[in-house]
């Protein structure tokens, strides 16, 4: 048949899948390995594959090196989570209105959204930085939550619109002719149904918020207690020495949440994201 | 809310919302977003311009007109960190957009274990990209990481080699990194595009004795081109923009050798309170990326019309 193949494509194919994966997961790989190692040990040049001392005292040790590292990753929780809500609770309706309604100005008003994509944080960080201080945010928790709502919010809509749009109309329709009210219908008939796209939309929310906090944290942040996990392992560095083994260890703890999410949802988190960009 | 979810039967809740137009109904869901972006986004925006004519730090504001331009169009220095700035971007797009193919390729062959596969190829988009770069900030050591050791035992270096301390080796250990955050993406779109494809073509194609490689270049990359110029085009925007994968590995230097237009902005506006300065930059970055967007629009157009796409 067209899809079989010859043993010689086979270990090709194996081949090349090999080496495009150990590119991706070599640096996964290296962080383990190194969270393995004993300090002295790390420092040990040249470099050895494997060593007979490997321990996961790391794992222990760093809640001691850097007390405050289970409120980083708590923090790193508590912001992703809360620009997830915010985000959907201004994406919602706005999604809503972009794939069903007609009304003036919809298409410019689009555009200016998916624009907002081409500034990421650091072009407006200046004017943030002020107008976030004269609401008096800086180094709150808001100051990292507020920037995050913003720039996700243009792709949270370009999602969940294209999901909105493969959602029969009829049914919307059928409920409007029996005299059900337009906020009545959106509540009541639509969002009951795009239950399963609302979260791939918010999980894809989610995963952004938390990987895009390190930068709002380093600038907006001072306050150390409230710090989010990626800038909290810097911490690691700048003690008198350099726990590397640690710094690694808390690291991949600290990545395990949102893993675990994606290995869960992963399957209609991956069709989700991709259907606005495949046209049946 | 609460009076607008009566029960669809009674009528006088509904006469007054129903003869509410699509229109206003339209702006009313559309306007707390618009909002919250007019405020976090637009109005610094606009700041960033106003500023951008003023020396501004943290003692106060003096208007000075274009003189933050002119020095910047006399800057040597500056007009180098421009053309590196697209150079890395072209450099780690093209990459990202050759290693998504063949890595979408590879995931789409009918082989077994493919979906463990394809999970696998996912952890550096989900993950914060700055705790991916403190492994590769670990990788790169000259002392202690695999690559250098690995180079060592081959002989392919006498000593430790420090891949970050010097400028071209430090440049094109960023686009590695930089390659290694965004493939995933690009390789996931392509991969859904390419599942998109209908099978009717290939089979045909393979009917009439067409070989894999020829239905790749013939029906596979027609087929899926959309998405490879959106992808791309979305690609080169988060590149250009890319500011934690530099900054972590290497703060844009060694000598300046990896600081782009955002690295540069974030040192002269955050690192000095410039934010004058850093605002005329900030300005700069924002209609070249736009210039270079209508651009690419102005030839994705072309390119779509040759290949009969809407």
């Amino acid at each position: 048949m067209m899809d079989r193949y010859s043993k010689l494509q086979m270990v090709g194919i194996y081949a090349a899948l090999a080496v495009f994966l150990t590119f991706i997961l070599l640096p996964f790989f290296e962080m383990f390995m190194a969270s393995l190692r004993p300090l002295e040990h790390l420092f040990r040049s040249p470099y050895q594959f494997w060593s007979d001392d490997f321990s996961f005292q790391a794992y222990k040790d760093m809640w001691v090196t850097v007390p405050l590292l289970g409120r980083y990753i708590f923090n790193s929780i508590f912001i992703a989570t809360s620009v997830t809500l915010i985000t959907m609770f201004f994406v919602v309706p706005a999604a809503y209105a972009y794939a069903r309604l007609q009304f003036p100005f919809k298409n410019i008003t689009l555009g200016i959204f998916l624009g907002v994509n081409m500034f990421t944080g650091a072009v407006l960080l200046i004017p943030l930085y002020r107008v976030l201080r004269t609401m008096g945010l800086l180094n709150t928790y808001w100051a990292m939550i507020v920037p995050g709502v913003a720039f996700l919010i243009p792709t949270g809509i370009w999602l969940l619109r294209s999901y909105l749009e493969k959602i029969p109309r009829e049914l919307e329709e059928a409920a409007f002719v029996d005299g059900a009210s337009r906020m009545y219908t959106l509540r009541r008939v639509v969002l009951p149904l795009a239950v399963p796209g609302l979260i791939v939309v918010s999980v894809a929310v989610f995963i952004g918020a938390y990987a895009q906090q390190f930068l709002f944290a380093i600038t907006f942040n001072q306050t150390r207690e409230l710090q989010p996990l990626p800038a909290g392992l810097f911490e690691f560095i700048g003690y008198q020495s350099v726990t590397w083994n640690e710094m690694m260890a808390a690291a991949l703890v600290g990545v395990l949440p949102v893993m675990l999410i994606f290995l869960f949802l992963q399957k209609y988190l991956v069709a989700g994201l991709t259907a606005g960009a495949v046209k049946e | 809310m609460a009076e607008l979810s009566a029960q669809a039967s009674q009528p006088a809740a509904d006469a007054r919302s129903r003869s509410m137009s699509e229109g206003l109904f339209g702006w009313l869901l559309v306007a707390p977003a618009m909002i919250f972006i007019a405020v976090i986004v637009a109005w610094p925006l606009a700041e960033t311009i106003r500023l951008s004519f003023m020396e501004a730090g943290l003692g106060g504001e003096k208007f000075v007109g274009l003189e933050n331009y002119e020095d910047l169009a006399d800057s040597r220095k500056f007009h180098q960190t421009v053309v590196r700035t697209f150079y890395w971007m072209f450099l780690s797009v093209g990459i990202k957009l050759v290693m998504g193919l063949i890595g979408a390729t590879l995931l789409n062959a009918a082989v077994p274990g493919r979906a463990l596969f394809r999970v696998l190829v996912m952890p550096p988009w989900v993950i914060p990209m700055a705790i991916g770069c403190i492994g590769w900030l670990w990788l790169y050591n000259g002392y202690f990481g695999v690559l250098s050791g690995v180079m060592m035992k081959l002989g392919i270096t006498d000593g430790p080699f420090e891949f970050l301390a010097y400028k071209s080796s430090a440049f094109y250990s960023a686009v590695v990194t930089d390659v290694w955050v965004g493939t995933p993406m690009v390789t996931l779109f392509f991969l859904a595009a390419m599942q998109g494809v209908s099978r009717d073509l290939y089979e045909a194609a393979w009917v009439d004795g067409a070989g894999r490689w020829y239905r790749f270049r013939r029906i596979t990359i027609p087929q899926i081109m959309p998405v490879i110029v959106s992808m791309a085009l979305l690609s080169a925007i988060f590149t250009f923009n890319s500011f934690e994968i530099i900054w972590i590995l290497t703060e844009g230097g060694p000598r300046g050798a990896t600081t782009t237009l955002i690295i540069d902005t974030y040192k002269v506006a955050i690192g000095n309170y410039k934010f004058g300065e850093g605002a005329a930059r900030a300005v700069i970055i924002v209609v070249l990326l736009a210039a270079f967007s209508l651009i690419y629009l102005f030839f994705l157009n072309k390119i779509n019309k040759r290949y009969g796409v809407k």
